[in-house]
């Protein structure tokens, strides 16, 4: 009973503090309702992970489904009339059809099929969700209060645009409860009901400066995820027509690959647009136009983590079957291209989206497969990432207010400018790609996971270029950062305090979770994939070790700095003969002064986005139609 | 499993087995050449020298990524001789690697610049081959524990002959051998005046230099592991690698990066996918 | 002998030489001369030079870049003057824009003399340019930073006034 009450805060406390937000108008106010109940949600989420310590999974009935569902099926109607006014305003025809298949679809359901639909436990709780609530509870609420410096900036550099920060506040709040609610509903319907108000979210949250490209980006977003929407009507009604009233995901997972495979897939499409995996990859990139909080929170560590939730979900119906291994393959094809185009992008938050897609697409992946092994890498994947790729988002937004820009090659000599935020970035990037931080960690439990498979050979390969290509990105922006030049001045200046407090906190996250890395594994992760398979993966105790060595080196050796040197004779970069000035200008020929200027690799002729994009695009979507036959043939003849 | 006395004797012994291979390399490529050559303790007084002469930085950041550099190339090698997991191994040598980068970037000249983006290209290049390299190995002897391939009764050589031949492929990366010596390169070579290592003078020019001959030693143990099923057989044929990598090293002109990546590529993915996909049928499927 | 002496490396510089004493001083690799049988080695690179050889006389195209390569070799460091035109500017010395030998510049520590200096010269210059690279090391004297206080100071204002 207590349990569920956290539960059904953890939904609602949100949405109360999205409305007092809407109402305050306040600088200080605020500030001070994003603070409280950006602490409040962080506390109860733990407290959550306390009070549930080693129960296993948990299901709960005490929320009455009868009215709940009526309310929420008015609201969903409420929100499609909003998106249908939107779309015929705006004269998106696309999302207009798009929404009246779905509401058509849900007004169908609703009326033949409601009454047969019977759900005995609506609300669940079990480790996965556990870390979910965490992502949500802990990244969600530092990235909200990271936004309240970013947007005071934003709005002061930006005088040209309405401040509608009530309503910004308001909606990232509405979205965390949304995502709350995702993660703790066992009913499919609910599922569904709070995948669309994400959807909603973040479709307000990409326009929210209502430039012309912005209101582009969020309606493209808007139909690639109504697309998904209408995937997962589909699921459904597919199951209330043939699935003998089937609504939980509980019973949904145990009623045998017959009758799951056709909705999991379903479902899972829908997922695969939430995640933009290719080919639905170009709306991710394009929220990035959005203020960086918005992209931080919803496409890189919250929202997009939805869509590979439900899919980690469903892992258990994919595992061995044609259709999971289609999936996987769009995943494992996802993370090939986007890593690839990734190494071509010059602004650091097309990089970070880019990257995004691609690590979301090993997700996927390791999902498809659906081994326990894979599953356990799924995880690991999902929190580590969260972690260190809301730290990277939000420290570009601090950079790009220092620097007005978003290029990495003005990120030169970043150490130098603004060494303490210099200091996070480099975290974050190690976080992404270096050993011994999660994401390496991640990597490796996924190439275990997919040498057992049959025929993960074709996985291993895949994930072997794929990884080789991310070094090569994270690694030249990381020497973009470090390079300590000459003539640079300290313009760090004073960080935002609200700002700071995210920052650290995330940097601390990113080397606690990489430390107490085997603890989350046993207490969590394999506890649940005990439940659900029957099998734990882990790591042996040897190797935990030796990366735990590993990274107190990392970390003992900046400090070697501290220790007293005799000075050592500066000279100046070698240029050939010349000499340069101080802050690298040299004379060349005729006596013309000019000025050293280093740029990045970008290679665009091998990996420009406008060569691996059609073709990333043209082969997931063949993947798609194939797995969609593939699935419907094998529900005709089974 | 981990064999911690291997992993000192590594520590101690690498760098003198692997300077005394460098100083036999120079020897036979100036016999090659129709010359005398230096003698085979050259390295060690190069080296030596190098930590007589005066510390020269554009910045004292480089001389930390130097150090890190010399200390997680060490804490490869010895995990490796150790007994580590193979796939931990690669992926700490990545690291090693990635710090050398950083040194490179960290300076600011355009030489090391070009030369730091170049050997972030190589590392693009050989990743894959030899990730592909640890799961074949793994495919052939069911472990990915380098003490129980190295001790395996598996011919490996024979299972991965395809693989054998790619990862000898990106080992001419690995050692900085021409053709693909376009980040940095040895001895009397010279591109990009020094590529990253450029900017790094006297005492932790030394360190980058004892370094290589750490990675060496482990790459050589790491053509070992192809034949561990008979220590004779294996010596041997590490002996004849190395050989036959001088032997390239003399006989080919340096190649465009561009070539160089496709071609690592184009191998890992023949030879990779073709090797692999025969061990995967062969054993139905499942490894 | 420490191992100083056993590892010179050398950087080689051409200043305004007519290229007759540098084709001796890549004679000296080949393996007729084979100088890597001392352990020297052109590393093409002032940070990990030892010896600075230049060829040619100075004049107001290579005076900044002598001055600069010379600064940028770690200490102990030797120049060795390879050549009459290094030497003392040779047949080049009345010339309008020659300053002489390199020594106008730069302290010279060795003088080759030959037109063009001979293989066997050169080396037996380098060897001797050994002896003086050690006892640099063992006085633990640092070469000071040379600066150019010939260099025109008009000609330096009109190269920062120049167009960017």
């Amino acid at each position: 009973m207590q349990l569920a009450q956290l539960l059904i805060f953890l939904i609602l406390f949100p949405l109360i503090a999205a409305f007092f937000l809407f109402l305050a108008k306040k600088d200080l106010e605020r500030a001070w309702i994003v603070k409280l109940s950006a602490l409040a949600i962080a506390i109860v989420s733990v407290y959550l992970l306390i009070s549930t310590y080693n129960m296993g999974g948990l299901l709960f009935s005490v929320v009455p489904a009868e009215p709940t569902g009526i309310i929420m099926f008015f609201l969903e109607m409420l929100i499609a009339l909003a998106i249908l006014y939107l779309g015929i305003v705006h004269k998106k025809w696309l999302v207009v059809g798009l929404i009246l298949i779905q509401s058509v679809m849900m007004l169908w359901f609703e009326l033949v099929y409601a009454h047969s639909v019977e759900v005995s436990s609506n609300l669940f709780i079990d480790e996965f969700s556990n870390i979910m609530a965490l992502i949500i509870g802990i990244i969600g609420s530092l990235i909200c209060v990271y936004s309240l410096g970013y947007m005071k900036f934003f709005h002061e550099s930006h005088p040209e645009m309405k401040d509608r920060r009530p309503w910004f506040f308001a909606i990232m709040f509405v979205f965390i409860a949304a995502m709350f609610g995702l993660v703790f509903s066992n009913n499919i319907l609910w599922v569904y009901f709070f995948w669309e108000v994400t959807t909603l979210c973040s479709f307000l949250l990409i326009g929210y400066t209502k430039t012309e490209e912005a209101t582009t980006n969020a309606f493209n977003a808007l139909w690639m995820n109504l697309l998904g929407g209408v995937a997962f009507a589909g699921a459904i009604i597919y199951l209330a027509m043939f699935g003998n009233g089937i609504m939980g995901l509980d019973t949904l997972l145990t009623s045998g690959k017959v009758i799951a495979l056709i909705p999991a897939a379903l479902i899972g499409f829908a997922g695969l647009t939430k995640a933009a995996q290719l080919p639905f990859s170009s709306w991710l990139v394009g929220a990035m136009v959005a203020p960086t909080p918005v992209s931080a929170l919803l496409h890189s560590s919250t929202m997009v983590k939805a869509g590979v939730y439900i899919l980690v979900r469903l892992a258990p119906i994919f595992q061995a079957t044609f259709t999971g291994y289609l999936l996987a393959m769009i995943g494992a094809l996802t993370f090939l291209i986007a890593s690839g185009i990734a190494i071509s992008q010059s602004n650091a938050k097309r990089v970070l989206a880019y990257s995004t897609i691609a690590n979301l697409g090993l997700v996927v992946a390791c999902a498809g497969i659906g081994t326990y092994e894979a599953i356990w890498a799924a995880i690991l994947l999902i929190v580590f990432h969260a972690i260190s790729k809301s730290l990277l988002f939000l420290s570009v937004g601090t950079v790009e207010h220092r620097i007005r820009s978003r290029e990495i090659d003005d990120m030169n000599g970043l150490i130098v400018r603004m060494p303490k935020i210099a200091a996070m970035m480099v975290i974050g990037i190690a976080g992404m790609f270096l050993a011994p931080f999660g994401m390496l960690i991640s990597k490796w439990a996924a190439i275990r996971a997919f040498v057992d498979v049959p025929y993960g050979f074709v996985f291993i390969i895949i994930l072997a270029f794929g990884s080789a290509m991310t070094l090569f990105f994270w690694a030249k922006w990381m020497g973009k950062i470090i390079t300590v030049t000459s003539d640079s001045k300290n313009i760090e200046g004073e960080v935002d305090h609200s700002e700071w407090t995210a920052l650290t906190s995330l940097a601390g996250l990113s080397l606690i979770t990489t430390l107490v890395f085997p603890l989350l594994s046993t207490k969590l992760l394999e506890p649940f994939l005990m439940e659900n398979y029957g099998h734990v993966a882990q790591l042996s105790q040897d190797n935990i070790i030796i990366m735990i060595m590993m990274l107190l080196l990392l970390v003992i050796m900046p400090l070697s700095i501290l220790i007293p040197q005799r000075k050592d004779k500066h000279v100046q970069a070698y240029m050939g003969g010349r000499t340069t000035t101080h802050d690298m200008w040299f004379s060349g020929s005729l006596g013309v002064q000019k000025k050293t200027v280093l740029s990045n690799y970008y290679l665009h002729e091998y990996f420009g986005e406008a060569k691996l994009r059609p073709a990333g695009i043209w082969i997931c979507t063949a993947l798609i139609c194939i797995m969609f036959a593939a699935t419907a043939l094998r529900g005709v003849f089974l | 499993m981990i064999n911690i006395v291997w992993g000192i004797v590594f520590v101690l012994l690498a760098p003198v087995i692997g300077g005394l291979v460098a100083g036999i390399d120079r020897k036979i490529t100036a016999r090659m050449q129709g010359r005398v050559g230096p003698s085979i303790l050259q390295p060690f007084y190069d080296v030596g020298k190098l930590f007589e002469k005066e510390q020269a930085v554009v910045n004292e950041t480089q001389i930390f990524y130097a150090i890190c550099y010399f200390i997680f190339m060490i804490f490869t090698g010895a995990l490796f001789f150790a007994s580590g997991d193979l796939l931990l191994v690669v992926f700490a040598l990545t690291l090693a690697q990635i710090f050398l980068v950083l040194g490179a970037f960290s300076a600011n000249s355009p030489y090391s610049y070009v030369g730091a983006e170049r050997e972030l290209l190589q590392i693009m290049a050989y990743e894959p081959m030899v990730i592909i390299t640890a799961v074949g190995m793994y495919v052939a002897t069911k472990s990915f524990n380098v003490g129980d391939i190295a001790t395996t009764t598996v011919p490996i050589v024979l299972l991965l002959p395809g693989i054998f031949l790619g990862f000898l492929y990106v080992l001419t990366i690995k050692l900085r051998k021409s053709p693909f010596d376009i980040s940095t390169s040895h001895h009397a070579h010279q591109e990009i005046v020094k590529g990253v290592t450029t900017e790094f003078s006297g005492p932790s020019l030394g360190l980058i230099e004892i370094t290589h001959w750490y990675e060496t030693i482990f790459l050589l143990g790491f053509v070992y592991l192809f034949f561990g099923f008979n220590p004779l057989i294996g010596v041997v044929a590490v002996i004849i690698v190395y050989l036959l990598e001088i032997l390239i090293d003399n006989t080919n002109a340096r190649v465009k990066w561009q070539l160089a990546v496709k071609s690592s590529w184009l191998i890992a993915i023949i030879v990779g996918v073709v090797n692999l996909a025969a061990l995967y049928f062969l054993a139905g499927g499942v490894p | 002998m420490t191992y100083l002496a056993k590892s010179p490396w050398i950087i080689h510089y051409d200043a305004s030489s007519c290229n007759g004493c540098d084709i001796e001083i890549l004679a000296c690799l080949t393996p007729m001369y084979d100088v890597e049988r001392f352990g020297i080695i052109n590393t093409g690179n002032p940070k990990h030079a030892d010896i600075f050889v230049v060829t040619g006389s100075v004049n107001e195209q290579n005076r900044e870049v002598i001055l600069n390569i010379y600064n940028q070799m770690p200490d102990p460091k030797v120049a060795v003057a390879v050549g009459i035109c290094a030497t003392s500017g040779g047949v080049f010395r009345e010339c309008y824009n020659v300053a002489g030998g390199i020594d106008k510049l730069i302290p010279v520590d060795v003088y080759v003399m030959g037109c063009a200096a001979r293989p066997e010269s050169i080396i037996d210059g380098i060897v001797t340019a050994l002896g003086i690279l050690e006892k640099k090391r063992s006085e633990g004297a640092s070469a000071p930073v040379v600066t150019d206080h010939h260099m025109n100071k008009e000609h330096h204002k009109h190269a920062e006034g120049g167009v960017q």
